[in-house]
């Protein structure tokens, strides 16, 4: 080999080596960098208070409570509406050219930027329900229908139709085969789809800005519902960028980072588990 | 014998292209009836065609009768779900479902309405019996079906289908997934049904028709080409086609 290769060669090798660092350090970086400055002002009294300022105090248990509402009243409108035209476009629909042209909807969907979303979502929910979780909840259903209907929809093909036609052959109904044979077969797939909901739901920031509003105000779910309130990223633009408060921004974002890192974890796991049930 | 299910001019299109031409067949009551044919023949078709099946395909389009008991099964007062309760069906592959050894066999009682625990333990037993494989699961019947063999599972299948007390089973290549000795064994279990069931069975294999059944049907692109005693076709057949066919000059 000639000097010059056996150069070109190791300098290739070098850039690549860089980059990957490069990448993977700032990674590194950001993690180490939120923990550091958030872990600490993760106390107990932050996470269980609600902010006061006349004992100048600031909690986030609103914020929590209020995310935990959220993705509870998005997954209630969700789950049905997602699952139910994902059964329909696999299993009843007979018009392929609708059944394409509404993947290809969904699927044009899900790359919207989500400040439209917000910004639909305003005019039509917030319009008639009030700056409420739940306009937020139902501008986020509409983000992720298209993700809890195409996940739900791959895993619904991967059920072989020879379980359907053992049970046509039985003599079950249409919908008694769906709801015994094929849904039980597709529960990997709503699953996922939930999960990956949830990470959107957590990680939504620009769409609920202008739909469920900033109140950090502490209800139970039903009144939750109805009056305005900050989800946990919200949160952590309102302390960052209106107050100041970057201790409790960051602890904020340590928390979600966690979450995230949590939800990550468990999509991986319900899909392991569901790889052995099937491969028995 | 009477005959329990005929045929009157049976024709059936995939789109433009016909696979049954004129079929007429009458099928004779608690007899093993053996379809043969080289594939594309149109054998497996039409035995889809018997509890309609070929419904779930949307491009099919069936003209003619098929009669069970006297009634064209494609009439509209026909309720498909009951027709495919009296004509059960096994397929080519073994596919219970991913549900308990159990479960699978009392999917079929329980979808027709029965609910009692007692009967459908009753019900359950019985057709693993009927079906060979009671000594083989009757200690795990709360496993997972998919956990048994092959052999095991299409035995199962064909327990599944039994639990529904049909009259008449239709077998499309049920043997044809499996090993010799599992084969041997399902075809002992079909002589025994025979008694109980009417038996129509798709097989590739010769001389599984030979050793199985009463009477054969030779089909060939969509025709049916003879049929009658089985050891008449093996033996003196009418066609010039069916007797290439059976000394294995094309197929």
């Amino acid at each position: 080999m000639s000097k010059k290769r056996k150069f070109y060669i190791f300098l290739m090798r070098s850039i690549m080596i860089v980059t990957t660092a490069f990448t993977a350090i700032l990674v590194l970086f950001l993690l180490a960098y939120v923990f550091i400055e958030g872990i600490p002002n993760i106390t107990w009294e932050l996470l269980s208070t609600k902010p006061s300022y006349l004992e100048e105090r600031i909690g986030i248990l609103p914020d929590i409570l209020n995310t935990v509402y959220i993705v509870i009243a998005t997954l209630i409108f969700l789950l049905p509406l997602g699952v139910g035209a994902a059964i329909y476009l696999t299993e009843y629909a007979r018009n392929q050219r609708v059944v394409t042209t509404i993947e290809y909807a969904a699927e044009t969907l899900s790359g919207i930027p989500s400040i439209i979303y917000g910004l639909v979502g305003m005019l039509v929910f917030s319009n008639n329900f009030g700056t409420s979780l739940l306009a937020g909840a139902l501008t986020l259903v509409i983000m992720n229908l298209p993700t809890i209907m195409r996940t739900t929809q791959e895993s619904l093909k991967t059920v072989p139709q020879s379980y359907r036609e053992g049970a046509f052959g039985l003599g079950a109904g249409k919908w008694r085969v769906i709801r015994t044979v094929v849904i039980p077969g597709c529960l990997d797939g709503v699953i996922t789809g939930c999960i990956l909901s949830i990470g959107r739901i957590l990680g939504e920031s620009a769409a609920l800005l202008f739909t469920a509003g900033f109140a950090h105000a502490l209800n139970n779910f039903f009144t939750g519902l109805r009056s305005p309130g900050a989800t946990l990223t919200v949160a952590l633009y309102v302390y960052a960028k209106e107050e100041g408060e970057f201790e409790v921004a960051f602890a904020i974002a340590a928390i979600l980072m966690m979450l995230t890192l949590l939800i990550n974890l468990s999509a991986t796991l319900v899909g392991k588990y569901f790889a052995k049930r099937k491969n028995i | 014998m009477s005959e329990i299910i005929t045929t009157k001019d049976l024709c059936l299109w995939y789109g433009d292209n016909q696979a049954l031409k004129n079929i007429n067949l009458a099928i004779p009551e608690k007899s093993i009836t053996a379809l043969i044919g080289p594939s594309g023949c149109g054998k497996s078709t039409f035995i889809k065609t018997l509890n309609r099946m070929n419904d779930l395909i949307p491009s099919v389009k069936i003209t003619g009768e098929v009669n069970y008991k006297g009634r064209n099964i494609f009439s509209k007062d026909t309720d498909v779900n009951e027709l495919r309760r009296d004509i059960g069906m096994v397929f080519q592959k073994p596919n219970p479902f991913p549900m308990s050894i159990y479960d699978n066999v009392a999917y079929g009682p329980r979808t027709h309405g029965i609910t009692s625990r007692v009967k459908l333990n009753e019900i359950v037993e019985q057709a693993l019996k009927d079906a060979a494989i009671w000594d083989e699961v009757s200690d795990r019947l709360k496993k997972n079906a998919l956990s048994l063999s092959g052999g095991q599972q299409q035995r199962l299948c064909i327990a599944r289908a039994l639990a529904v007390k049909p009259e008449v089973l239709l077998m499309d290549e049920p043997t044809s997934a499996l090993d010799p000795i599992s084969t041997s064994r399902i075809e002992e279990l079909i002589l025994q049904l025979k008694e109980k069931y009417t038996i129509i069975i798709v097989t590739h294999n010769m001389q599984q028709a030979v050793r199985i059944s009463d009477n054969t049907a030779f089909f060939l692109l969509g025709d049916l080409v003879e049929f009658g005693k089985t050891e008449k076709i093996f033996s003196q057949p009418k066609d010039k086609r069916t007797e290439d066919y059976i000394t294995g000059r094309f197929g």
